[in-house]
């Protein structure tokens, strides 16, 4: 493999992994801080031993996030740096700004919600949970406009003497079209993950219990589970609408923006009006889009996700090779051995994985309409089907996520800067050209090995950790730790942390 | 043309400022990991009372200056693309080994306690140690390395090799950093905690002093006269004279002047390192084709906007950093350690969902 080959699948493995735990924390968070928030409130423990239980799961969570993150940040360097000279003025920006708005609020403030549980005041200590929760959204936003900017470049000319891209305003970069829609998508998608990871841990308890048929068990699968079954459920429901709404929005803009992507998220070999939307595709996809074959197909569905429109001239569906066509007239590019670039993704990779984000999404639809039902009018359950499908719904949106964002990315292929039909031409940079020059094979080589072993390890004691968190519970009895709630004599100087690694 | 000129150099500046405020801060939890291996004392539970009690000192900090060397990674990008793409490509395997070390390292710090089991600790332990050493010694290989020069082609490229970047300076540089923050790290113990360990701290410090006197100063003084320019002597100075200063006050048992003088000392060493540099940020090796601010600086508009951005936001990051080393300002002895709270790895494997 050359050092192209190898840089993608470094980018791709680790940047899957970022997403893997990036999304339960922008979600969980402010869950999280939503259930803090309603002890201080309503002064119920059990607000106060969710908020213990999924806290823990958000730590063990969160630090995974950070230590995978910064790897992000130095490969676009590493890795690709012809890359970064060529985005650097109208990227780095947004980088700068995720790191001084949110990073520093995140992790400092987290330090203090830890570890401060009786040295800040109640409300301190809840603001600065609301802080962490803001500032993982806010990071969102950043790293989001930095993406859009690749998959929608505005607010930037080119410089033909240094043959860079240059910001020309920072206004038109952050109000990106598709920055605004991706945004909201992969936001509720977080809040879908979080919810599904609530409902279904919560749900999981709430059944164990009662099937102890123990009462004091059973008071705590109605006192302290159900309720979190119903924020996760709440959740849930409320994201998953916005996950449809936004991700329909996108679907349109995409179909603007890089017309062949809806084309090769149907594997559409040639434009058609009411293009269907296929659930199922026989035949060898790898080989292109020539002799497959759509199997089930939902009539229209294709063209409505693209156009707006399910029949009619307005739901025209250019294909693969109308895209191939235009783009060759317009750019005509050329790959270093001089051959004419192919400017179409790896269908099998698009068309699965634009399936997989939307039916997966099937899992946590079930399981909200499931413990809705089995929860109504103050219900518990001990139905061990509930409980199953809780437990195999968790890991459903997550996988979803990475399958949306694989499909944005390699959709986009052969470019890393996707030239906007409506820009200037000059801004557009084909993948093979972002590549380090100044990096042997090897030494990628290496760092991909690297980081798929460390990383492989680090995804084991993630998963041992949190299902046996999870397992835990929320703790039996809590105690208000907070300085108001402590006795006057209670010397300071003396007092044992209230948390300590 | 001069407005441009002016803020390049600002973002210089400030590129400086924020691996100021990353070698200071992040180079006393670099220390206080690295002394893990060498403060503890007593029977095993005291020793592990004792190694838990060193983590605790910056559990609740350090990923706040961790985030400092975040935000200059991507300033770089931001203010000096051209910068960022070769010293990033250019210095890959160092990179990569701080990258993993880091990464041991956080995680080890957050997961450590969360399993209640004497072979994961000694896990932990290795991982933060390591976590630790590495990149205390790495940054100041990279550091040194752009004060003496790399070897740059026209395409401002890196064309040295991996074997170039350990040449005697840069691994004096390293070694540099590395006592530097072993001191650092053994000043703050001294000054966040109480008891044996604190004196134990004191002890150490008074040694790892003399010995940082010989080495840093023993570098700064080639750096000086080797690469520098006139002014950066002024630097020299004051990082001798704090240097001096911390053996004087560490001894006399003021452990706030001997912490608050390492810092200056770190922050003396970060002028002369950026200061040797100017007006390059990358220069060439033996006066071969170098990189300079101008060649690598974004432009005047993408600088402008970064600048109002830093404005607004760096005073108030700097101030509600302050305040949580205000609120964690109480002295930490082994008393206040609470028993273990992780499951143990028989309940982990037990577990069934
Ligand atoms: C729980 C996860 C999840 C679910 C259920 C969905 N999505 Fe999604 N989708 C994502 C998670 C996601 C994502 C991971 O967050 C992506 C990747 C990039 C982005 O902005 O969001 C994404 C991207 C993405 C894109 C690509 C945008 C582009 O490449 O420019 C489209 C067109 C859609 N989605 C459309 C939908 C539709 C029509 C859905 C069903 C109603 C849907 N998504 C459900
Ligand atoms: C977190 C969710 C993300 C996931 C799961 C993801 C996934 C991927 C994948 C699978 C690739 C390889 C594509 C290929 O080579 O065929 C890739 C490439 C890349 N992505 Fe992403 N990506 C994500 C977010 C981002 C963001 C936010 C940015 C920028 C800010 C970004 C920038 C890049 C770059 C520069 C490449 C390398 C060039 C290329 O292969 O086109 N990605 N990503
Ligand atoms: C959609 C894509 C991405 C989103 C939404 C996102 C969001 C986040 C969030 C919320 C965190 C906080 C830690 C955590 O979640 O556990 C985080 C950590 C981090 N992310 Fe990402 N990220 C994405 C992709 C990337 C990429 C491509 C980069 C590379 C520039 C990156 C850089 C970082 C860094 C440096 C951290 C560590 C921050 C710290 O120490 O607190 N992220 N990211």
């Amino acid at each position: 493999m050359d050092v192209l080959d190898l840089a993608r699948w470094q980018f791709a493995i680790t940047t899957v992994y970022h997403f893997i735990f990036v999304p339960l924390t922008i979600g969980l968070a402010p869950l999280v801080a939503g259930m803090q928030t309603a002890w201080l409130v309503t002064k119920n423990d059990r607000w106060l031993r969710l908020t213990k239980f999924f806290g823990k799961l958000l730590l063990i969570n969160f630090a995974l996030g950070v230590v995978t993150g910064i790897v992000q940040e130095f490969q676009f360097g590493m890795t690709w740096s012809e890359y970064s000279r060529f985005v650097g003025d109208v990227f780095g920006a947004p980088l700068a700004m995720e790191a001084l708005a949110a990073f520093f609020v995140e992790s400092i403030f987290l330090g203090v919600w830890i570890f401060g549980w009786d040295r800040v005041s109640k409300k301190v200590h809840l603001a600065s949970i609301w802080a962490l929760a803001v500032a993982t959204n806010v990071s969102a936003f950043f790293i989001l406009a930095a993406n859009s900017w690749m998959q929608h470049p505005v607010g930037a000319v080119y410089n033909p003497e240094t043959g860079r891209a240059e910001m020309s305003s920072i206004g038109e970069v952050l109000a990106n079209s598709t920055l605004w829609a991706a945004f909201p998508h992969a936001v509720t998608a977080a809040f879908l993950t979080a919810g599904t990871f609530v409902t279904g841990i919560a749900t999981w308890w709430m059944v164990r219990l009662v099937r102890t048929r123990r009462p004091e068990d059973v008071a705590t699968a109605r006192e302290v589970y159900r309720p979190a079954v119903l924020v996760g459920v709440v959740t849930m429901l409320v994201a998953g609408v916005g996950v449809a709404v936004s991700g329909d929005v996108q679907g349109k803009l995409m179909f603007e923006q890089q017309p062949g992507k809806m084309a090769s998220a149907e594997a559409l070999c040639e434009g058609e009006e009411a293009a269907a939307f296929s659930v199922l595709t026989v035949g060898d996809l790898g080989a292109g889009c020539e002799g497959v074959r759509h199997l089930i197909t939902i009539p229209g569905l294709a063209s409505y996700l693209g156009t707006g429109h399910f029949s009619g001239p307005e739901s025209y569906l250019p294909g693969v090779e109308d895209v191939q066509e235009a783009y060759t007239e317009r750019y005509g590019d050329v790959t270093a051995s001089g051959e004419p670039v192919t400017y179409t993704p790896p269908l099998e990779i698009t068309y699965w994985s634009f399936r997989l984000m939307i039916g997966l999404a099937g899992f946590s639809a079930a399981l909200a309409l499931a413990a809705l039902w089995f929860t109504r009018k103050g219900r518990v359950s001990d139905n061990l089907w509930l409980s199953r499908l809780a437990v195999a719904a968790i890991p459903a949106p997550f996988l979803a996520s990475s399958s949306g964002w694989i499909f944005t990315e390699v959709g986009r292929q052969p470019w890393v800067v996707v030239p906007n039909p409506t820009g200037i031409d000059q801004i557009r940079l084909l993948t093979e050209r972002g590549v380090s020059t100044a990096v042997p094979p090897g030494m990628v080589l290496a760092s991909m090995l690297t980081f798929t072993l460390v990383y492989g390890v680090l995804a084991v004691v993630w998963f041992r950790l949190m299902r046996r968190y999870a397992v835990e519970g929320a703790p039996d009895v809590v105690h208000d730790e907070s300085p108001e709630a402590r006795a006057e004599s209670d010397d300071d100087a003396d007092r044992p942390l209230s948390f300590a690694y | 043309m001069e407005l441009t000129s002016d803020l390049s150099v600002l973002w210089f500046v400030i590129i400086a400022v924020l691996w100021t405020g990353y070698l200071v801060l992040e180079g006393f939890d670099f220390g206080v990991g690295m002394l893990m291996s060498v403060l503890p004392r007593g029977r095993a539970e005291q020793r592990e009372k004792e190694r838990r009690l060193l983590v605790n000192t910056i559990g609740p900090v350090w990923d706040g200056n961790e985030v400092w060397l975040i935000t200059a990674a991507g300033a770089t990008f931001a203010a000096f693309p051209e910068w960022y793409a070769t010293l990033f490509s250019g210095f890959y395997l160092p990179l990569l080994a701080i990258l993993v070390a880091l990464i041991g390292r956080a995680v080890a710090f957050e997961y450590r306690g969360k399993i209640a089991d004497a072979a994961w600790a000694r896990r932990c332990d290795l991982a933060i140690q390591v976590g630790s050493w590495v990149p205390a010694a790495l940054w100041g290989v990279v550091l040194a390395n752009l004060v003496r020069g790399v070897a740059l082609d026209a395409d401002h490229q890196y064309v040295g090799g991996l074997w170039a970047l350990l040449n005697p300076f840069a691994l004096l540089g390293g070694l540099t950093t590395l006592t530097l923050f072993l001191l650092h790290g053994a000043v703050f113990v001294a000054l966040k905690t109480d008891g044996g360990i604190r004196a134990r701290a004191r002890g150490h410090a008074q040694v790892l002093s003399v010995l940082t006197v010989a080495v840093a100063g023993g570098w700064a003084l080639w750096a000086q006269v080797a690469y520098s320019v006139a002014w950066t002597w002024g630097a020299v100075a004051v990082a001798a004279a704090a240097l001096a200063g911390v053996v004087v006050t560490n001894r006399a048992g003021r452990e706030g002047w001997a912490f608050t003088l390492s810092a200056v000392t770190i922050v003396a060493a970060v002028v002369l390192i950026f200061g040797s540099m100017f007006p390059a940020v990358m220069p060439g090796l033996d006066g071969g084709e170098s990189l300079t601010i101008a060649e690598a600086a974004s432009t005047p508009y993408t600088l402008r906007i970064l600048t109002w951005v830093a404005v607004a936001l760096t005073p108030l990051v700097v101030l509600y950093q302050a305040w949580t080393y205000w609120v964690f300002r109480r002295r930490l002895t082994t008393d206040h350690i609470p028993a273990p709270a992780g499951l143990t790895w028989q309940k982990i494997k037990e577990a069934a969902f």
